[in-house]
């Protein structure tokens, strides 16, 4: 077997004790919760007799042993039951996956302006190190970085949807049945802006900083020197031979924050009333839907790992130094 | 000179750190006297609901009539308290399972490893949502929620600190006079460790303050009293014709999280000195 599809093959059977985990603390948060499944199913029905509830637990395997409950539990997992959601009335994994692609799109397009901008902005920060420009980029990222990040986007909305109404203030589409597919990834993109901004925003900061210091480590080596000696401009130093070596750290990092950048959308997209999990959480949350809730734990922790490993090979392709393992 | 005045001197010198902790001591001054100067309740509707800010209304009043600055005084009461006691609990919990992890090693390591590696995968406020949701919201479950999501970090910086140590030759003769495990581990080797813990956790009281404004902002929040990320979320509903509703708090909390923020720097600068200045 090739390396790399061991490496992949090694990977995704990790994946088994995360999950296990994160079954066994849902499954514990599930049981410490104030009142069950009966209990909510009674209370929505208006009061029901102390019978009717006996019954319902019953019926749920409510009055079995917990280990019993929870070799259940693992079982439906096994066969991906996730649950009921009783206030949609449907299988949580099928609420949960279709709000997935809608924040994996946001989730990328987010990285994608962190990446990009980062890069060129830490890469200018290293070149013009200690002029003004490096001390402007300072300033900002240490502002950004306390900026909470929905309030960020409510005033990107004041600005760009209610004063100069350039952007849509939310949603992921315009409501029309009548548009090509060009047309409607165009749509989308424009709706994308904005939230992907206020989602990127901390992480353009974070890679800035990254960028520069990764940057300024790698000015010091021998090869640098060489490219001066040959009397290469200093923007090609910089653009060509130093910023791919300095990429490395960055990307890295990019993989350590995915699961920052879930959370962070859960905000932003309640805040631009984007159609994905954070949407999803908002409205379990209003309806106290705890199983819902508890599926989109799982779901997203998933996510995260996938993800991970997602970035664990782009590693290997941008260094083929590091033998995968 | 004394440990104090050394570490004062360096403190000192970086300016930003200096104003950041001007800044802070007035928010927390505003925390502890803010109520007592404008007694004010912050649920009272006292006038025209969505008033731009006055000479009555300092800072206007919300969608409810109720004054924007009373709620600003005692939602800086919410933030901090959650700020510093989240950070502290999340402090306490990371030491003890970094400590233990990293003088061990072995099994006991490995096992609490895992588990600081699975807190670290599964994203956290996502986790804090769930807890909130789960234990209904207030000052407590916040706080703890908030503290459940912030040890993982504190543990592993603190078992580094530990391996690095363990094995010096100080630790060696502590063991050699037969001290107790505990006691090595407290009173010997952790002091050497707190350093760069203490910077770790100042910067995490800045984190609890954003995370809790965000779970506020949800509706996560203690029914009782208002806080920042709260008013942010009320005055979201009249942003289009009232932005400053929600302005007024958002800057409050950028402003706390800055300070905070340039005072870690600057403890970081006092008590790590051999990080090289770029």
């Amino acid at each position: 077997m090739p390396p790399t599809l061991a490496f992949l093959a090694r990977r995704l059977l990790q994946l088994g004790p995360v999950v296990l985990a994160i079954a066994a603390l849902n499954f514990a948060l599930l049981h410490m919760a104030p009142g069950d499944v009966a209990d909510i199913i009674a209370a929505s029905s208006g009061g029901a007799p102390v019978e009717f509830v006996e019954e319902l637990r019953r019926n749920f395997g409510l009055d079995r042993p917990l280990w019993e409950q929870f070799l259940v539990f693992l079982g439906r997992l096994l066969v991906l039951d996730l649950g009921w959601s009783h206030i949609q009335q449907a299988p949580v994994l099928e609420l949960v996956m279709e709000r997935v692609p809608a924040t994996l799109l946001l989730m990328l397009a987010a990285i994608l302006v962190a990446v990009a901008a980062g890069m060129l902005l830490g890469i200018l920060a290293a070149m013009r190190h200690r002029s003004w420009i490096d001390a402007v980029l300072s300033i900002l990222a240490l502002v950004v970085y306390a900026t909470p990040q929905f309030w960020l986007g409510l005033m990107l909305i004041v600005l760009f949807s209610v004063t100069l109404g350039i952007l849509p203030s939310g949603g992921m589409m315009t409501i029309a049945t009548d548009l090509s597919w060009s047309a409607r990834a165009l749509d989308i993109a424009r709706h994308l802006v904005l939230p992907s901004l206020t989602l990127g925003l901390f992480y353009v900061a974070l890679y800035t900083r990254l960028m520069r210091a990764s940057m300024l480590e790698v000015f010091t080596l021998d090869f640098i020197t060489t490219a001066r000696a040959k009397g290469l401009s200093e923007t090609r130093i910089s653009f060509v031979h130093a910023a791919r070596n300095a990429l490395l750290p960055v990307v890295t990092l990019a993989g350590v924050q995915i699961g920052h950048i879930l959370g962070g959308s859960i905000l932003v997209e309640t805040v631009f009333g984007w159609p994905g999990l954070g949407r999803l959480v908002f409205d379990a949350l209003l309806q106290r839907d705890l199983p819902l809730l508890l599926g989109v734990l799982l779901v997203s922790s998933v996510v995260v790992v996938l993800v991970n490993l997602l970035v664990d090979l782009v590693y290997g392709l941008l260094d083929p130094r590091i033998v995968q393992r | 000179m004394s440990g104090l005045a050394l570490f004062w001197r360096r403190f000192r010198r970086n300016t930003a750190a200096v104003g950041g902790l001007v800044v802070l001591l007035l928010i927390v001054g505003a925390a502890v006297f803010g109520p007592v100067l404008h007694p004010v309740d912050p649920f009272d509707m006292l006038g025209r609901p969505t008033q731009p800010p006055s000479a009555r209304f300092l800072l206007g009043t919300d969608v409810s009539g109720r004054d924007i600055l009373a709620g600003l005084l005692h939602g800086a009461r919410v933030s901090l308290v959650v700020g510093i006691v989240a950070s502290l609990a999340a402090t306490v919990v990371g030491l003890l399972v970094g400590a233990v992890a990293g003088y061990y090693g072995g099994v006991i390591d490995n096992l609490l490893m895992r588990a600081t590696d699975f807190f670290l995968t599964i994203p956290s406020f996502v986790l804090a949502i769930v807890i909130v949701a789960i234990f209904q919201p207030s000052i407590f479950t916040v706080t703890a929620a908030i503290a459940t999501v912030s040890w993982p970090s504190v543990a592993r910086l603190v078992r580094g600190e530990f391996i690095a140590q363990r094995d010096r030759d100080y630790v060696r003769a502590c063991r050699a006079l037969g001290m107790r495990d505990w006691e090595i581990i407290l009173r010997q080797i952790l002091p050497n460790a707190l350093p760069p813990v203490i910077v770790v956790s100042s910067l995490m009281v800045a984190t609890a303050i954003l995370t809790e404004s965000g779970l506020s902002f949800l509706g996560l929040s203690d029914p009782d009293v208002v806080s920042w990320g709260y008013q942010i979320g009320v005055g979201r509903s009249v942003l289009r014709v009232a932005w400053w509703m929600s302005a007024i708090p958002g800057v409050t909390i950028l402003v706390t999280v800055l300070a905070i923020n340039l005072v870690g720097e600057g403890l970081n600068d006092a008590l790590n000195p051999r990080v090289q200045q770029r």
